[in-house]
């Protein structure tokens, strides 16, 4: 008897577990199609009104109502999670790399993803600029100052964060064409620069978090649209902008997850929902969220000019794409692990 | 060696034990060990070896222990006033100890940060005169200091209650002084508690990430702790190296805490308390 | 037991060979005003400041803020799975510390302080670790990944994942809390009532359960704490799917990460409350006993 009744809490144990298990599996259930984007981080605010906005197209050229899910994190996380299991319709990351792990990884992407979409598979794009405090008293204008004495430069930390990784090719870029390709001088520059930050976050927003809120250094180095949004959360009257005279175009690719759309039945949907962000009214948004527009003729010219102009070098024309800047910079031992020691 | 037994449940009780401990925790870190012995053993030499390794290692240990052993004095005081003293505010305090484990450690990192960062309301004050208290391994020692407070308070303060009073008036009555009252009399009774409560400080301190990210500066080779290490790995798609350092890690855990068990088994049997 | 009520004038005459205020150590009044102060500022530096940033921003948010945020769907959700993953861990891992603490204190066996470690070891892995296992473990490439994939279970990125990985951080805490307490018990009481003829069920409910208590609802309410509170390996295995796979820590990231900050702090707020909530329930059971235990004798020890 005394057994038969002490096997009440373990009986108790599983029932939870199986009740647990069970709740997981049905989850996903909804009565409309549901769709599920994994995106990075500095991205909420864009989905958050350009899924409502495609939702609603959506229903009205179909009929049928249809809820996006967000997920947001950073990029590698991201793609990890995509990897792992998660079950993405679609992936809009913030590095080609990103995509192209989970590609090579999981089966899910076919390789040749970014020939499937308009320009590369890239809808909007973004680019580095400087964030100083206000009136810019360092007078930091171009890459060259950040690596001046006594500059404290805020960032993220490249190996945990997708636009820090822009942030570093920018630099290099820059380097590059002021000391004309020589290696020596620009690794010199390179090391100097990450010799000015104090703190390197995980991520863009814990970096935004460390300049803006807690007075740390004298510049962050940030996406476009992020420096825009501080601007817009902040106030204006504690930052100003600095565009440098040259920097990186940063795009960040979209791509369907074919391997988990033909399971779900939701192919239909989910590429009408990237071929949305070409269209007109995707093409604004992404505008009026500070990305700029791959098809710029659709868009506002008045919004437009908000965008400041610089020089834009590419991953593709400079790097040799993804794949070869990955590895020549941020894999294990890359040029980054080779420059960046700190302590020794 | 096992005795007869009167009490019954051994079998169930133990069976049941070992069932969850397999299923939830060993079952898990067999694949851990599984994933970080597929990079072969010269790779898991590199990756446990390297410079940048050894540093967080150090690090995570080192800042762990000196926050458990700083929590030691501060919760064993804390727990102290709250059972032998009454002045306003014992309760709410008492109850504020616990919330370092309810808070999410992301907001403990934040309000720390925003406590204790060169602009922060006693930060500035350190800054003021040469002292940095965050974005550093000081940093990272306070935010352990956070964390894992309440495990040595509420491991002593049961004890403390129980204690028998008559010795240690007697201690009184017979001429001691209070320091050595406290040494001769007090200390021993609380030390096996005192030791399980600093074990499980250190023990949580070694692994926090949440809360230390965001006072540490995460500079590599500085502040940069082995949690974020592992991390760092994953973020290069090399879930064997992170399950490499992930396996350290444990490793060293578990033979700290097999020596403070046996130290407290120890201590238990010298004071032949419980 | 743990004491957290306040001077109570009648219960203090009651319970006065517990918390007497005979002339003992720390008695001289200088020395007990310092150490009071010297408690307090500690405590101030690193424990009530931090808190004081998180609920301040509660009280400059102000009330309709504070309704609006708390009434968003995406954290109503969140706190819904946190409640639901506090409902299956904390009954979960209370029936094993129960029986890991019958088990250790009761018995004596070869291999009891390994066993100990073993209990231990959930404390020391970091989350982040403590989240990637469950993925080696159940994710798509895992080792079991291929044969979930064919039976179309989810575990990662779903509740059943997040309900692990937040058993695997709350494994220790009962049993931890249980073991010291049962342990200072000993095992005469229980021999004794099973000589008489009682049976073994009869024997922990009725001798060992009433005395060990206060250190199980302790254990219970640290469980349940870090239960909602986990942050670091619930992020690792969630999926971070909005209105679906958040639990409330991780929508106070989110909230952070848009910049909501004071959003963000009200959440977290609301997640210390909860706590709060089981410790207050913890004080009225204590009142309680107390009152029941003043009509025995001192404190049963060994």
């Amino acid at each position: 008897m005394a057994v038969s009744q002490s096997r009440r809490p373990i009986l108790f144990g599983f029932a939870a577990l199986v009740f647990g298990v069970s709740m997981g599996g049905s989850t996903p259930s909804f009565a409309d199609t549901t769709l599920l984007n994994v995106s990075y981080d500095p991205t909420r605010e864009f989905y958050k009104a350009f899924n409502a906005a495609f939702a609603e197209d959506w229903k009205v050229k179909t009929g049928e109502s249809l809820t996006v899910q967000q997920s947001h994190g950073g990029s590698g996380k991201q793609a990890r999670a995509v990897i792992d299991g998660l079950d993405a319709d679609v992936v809009t990351l913030a590095l080609g790399g990103d995509i192209d792990e989970i590609a090579a990884r999981s089966g899910k992407i076919p390789a040749n993803w970014q020939q499937r979409l308009p320009n590369s598979s890239v809808p909007y794009s973004s680019t580095i600029i400087f964030l100083v405090r206000k009136g810019n008293p360092k007078a930091i204008h171009d890459w060259g100052d950040l690596a001046k004495p006594g500059i404290g430069v805020i960032m993220p930390n490249p190996k945990t964060s997708g636009g820090a990784r822009w942030n570093y090719l920018a630099a290099w870029a820059w380097a590059s064409r002021t000391y004309h390709g020589d290696d020596a001088k620009i690794r010199d520059y390179i090391k100097t620069l990450f010799g000015n930050v104090p703190v390197l976050d995980t991520g863009a927003r814990g970096s935004t978090t460390s300049f803006a809120q807690r007075g740390l250094g004298d510049v962050l180095i940030a996406w476009e649209n992020e420096a825009f949004l501080v601007l817009d959360e902040f106030g204006n009257d504690n930052f100003d902008l600095v565009v440098p005279p040259i920097s990186i175009k940063a795009e960040p690719p979209v791509a369907l997850v074919d391997g988990n759309v033909d399971r779900k039945g939701t192919r239909k949907q989910a590429e009408a929902y990237l071929q949305f962000l070409y269209s007109p009214q995707g093409q604004a948004l992404a505008a009026k969220h500070h990305f700029r527009p791959s098809l710029p003729q659709y868009v506002d010219t008045a919004l437009m000019a908000a965008f400041p102009k610089l020089d834009l070098v590419t991953i593709d024309g400079d790097f040799g794409g993804w794949t070869k800047a990955a590895a020549t910079h941020f894999a294990d031992g890359g040029t980054f692990d080779q420059l960046y020691k700190p302590g020794q | 060696m096992r005795q007869s037994r009167v009490i019954p449940g051994f079998g169930l009780t133990l069976g049941l034990v070992l069932l969850m401990l397999t299923l939830i925790v060993l079952l898990p870190l067999a694949a851990l060990a599984l994933k970080a012995a597929g990079v072969g053993p010269r790779a898991f030499l590199v990756v446990a070896t390297s410079p940048r390794t050894l540093a967080a290692l150090r690090l995570s240990f080192g800042t762990a222990f000196v926050a458990a052993l700083m929590n030691s004095g501060v919760g064993l005081l804390v727990a102290w006033v709250l059972v032998r003293y009454r002045f306003p505010g014992r309760a709410l305090i008492d109850a504020a100890i616990d919330l370092p484990f309810a808070l999410p450690t992301a907001v403990a990192g934040i309000a720390l940060a925003a406590v204790y960062a060169p602009n922060g309301l006693l930060g500035h004050w350190f800054a003021a005169i040469g002292i940095k208290t965050a974005f550093n391994p000081t940093g990272i020692t306070l935010a352990l200091i956070f964390i894992g407070l309440p495990f040595v308070v509420r491991t002593v303060q049961p004890v403390l209650l129980e204690i028998e009073r008559e010795a240690e008036e007697a201690s009184a009555l017979l001429g001691a002084g209070p320091i050595r009252t406290f040494v001769r009399v007090i200390l021993p009774a609380i030390l096996p508690a005192l030791i399980t409560g600093f074990a499980l400080a250190f023990a949580r301190g070694v692994g926090e990430y949440g809360s230390v990210i965001f006072i540490a500066g995460n500079i590599p080779m500085v502040s940069e702790i082995t949690p974020l290490l592992i991390v760092i790995k994953l973020e290069e798609f090399d879930y064997g190296g992170a399950a490499v350092i992930g396996l350290v890690m444990l490793a060293i855990s578990f033979s700290l805490l097999l020596v403070i068990h046996l130290i407290e088994a120890t201590t238990r049997k010298a004071y032949g308390h419980g | 037991m743990v004491d957290t009520t306040s001077a109570d004038p009648m219960r203090e005459t009651i319970v006065w060979r517990k918390e007497d205020q005979r002339p003992s150590l720390g008695a001289s009044a200088p020395l007990r005003a310092g150490l009071i102060v010297l408690a307090l500022l500690s405590l101030s530096a690193v424990l009530v400041l931090p808190l004081m940033v998180v609920f301040g921003s509660v009280f400059t948010a102000g009330f309709p803020l504070v309704i609006e945020v708390l009434s968003e769907p995406d954290t109503l959700a969140a706190l819904r799975l946190t409640l639901l993953v506090a409902a299956i861990c904390v009954p979960v891992n209370g029936a094993v510390g129960l029986a890991a603490a019958w088990a250790v204190t009761k018995f004596d066996f070869r291999g009891k302080t390994f066993l100990m470690v073993l209990i231990d070891v959930p404390f020391s892995v970091s989350p982040v670790v403590a989240g990637l296992v469950y993925v080696l473990l159940f994710g798509a490439q895992g080792l079991m990944g291929p044969f979930l994939q064919l039976h179309g279970i989810t575990i990662i990125f779903a509740v059943p994942g997040i309900v692990l990985a937040t058993l695997f951080v709350t494994f220790s805490f009962v049993a931890r809390e249980l073991i010291p307490v049962m342990r200072s018990h000993g095992r005469q009481d229980e021999e004794a009532a099973l000589s008489l003829g009682a049976s073994g069920w009869t024997t922990f409910w009725r001798v060992t359960l009433p005395k060990a208590k206060w250190g199980l609802l302790y254990g219970l309410l640290l469980c349940n704490a870090r239960a909602m509170g986990e942050f670091g390996a619930v992020s690792v295995v969630s999926g971070h799917i909005r209105g679906l796979t958040n639990t409330l820590p991780l929508q106070v990231e989110v909230l952070y990460n848009e910049y909501q900050f004071k959003a963000s702090f009200i959440v977290a707020s609301l997640l210390a409350c909860l706590a709060l909530v089981t410790l207050f329930l913890k004080s009225i059971v204590e009142h309680c006993g107390r009152m029941t235990e003043a009509s025995f004798s001192k404190p049963h020890k060994e």
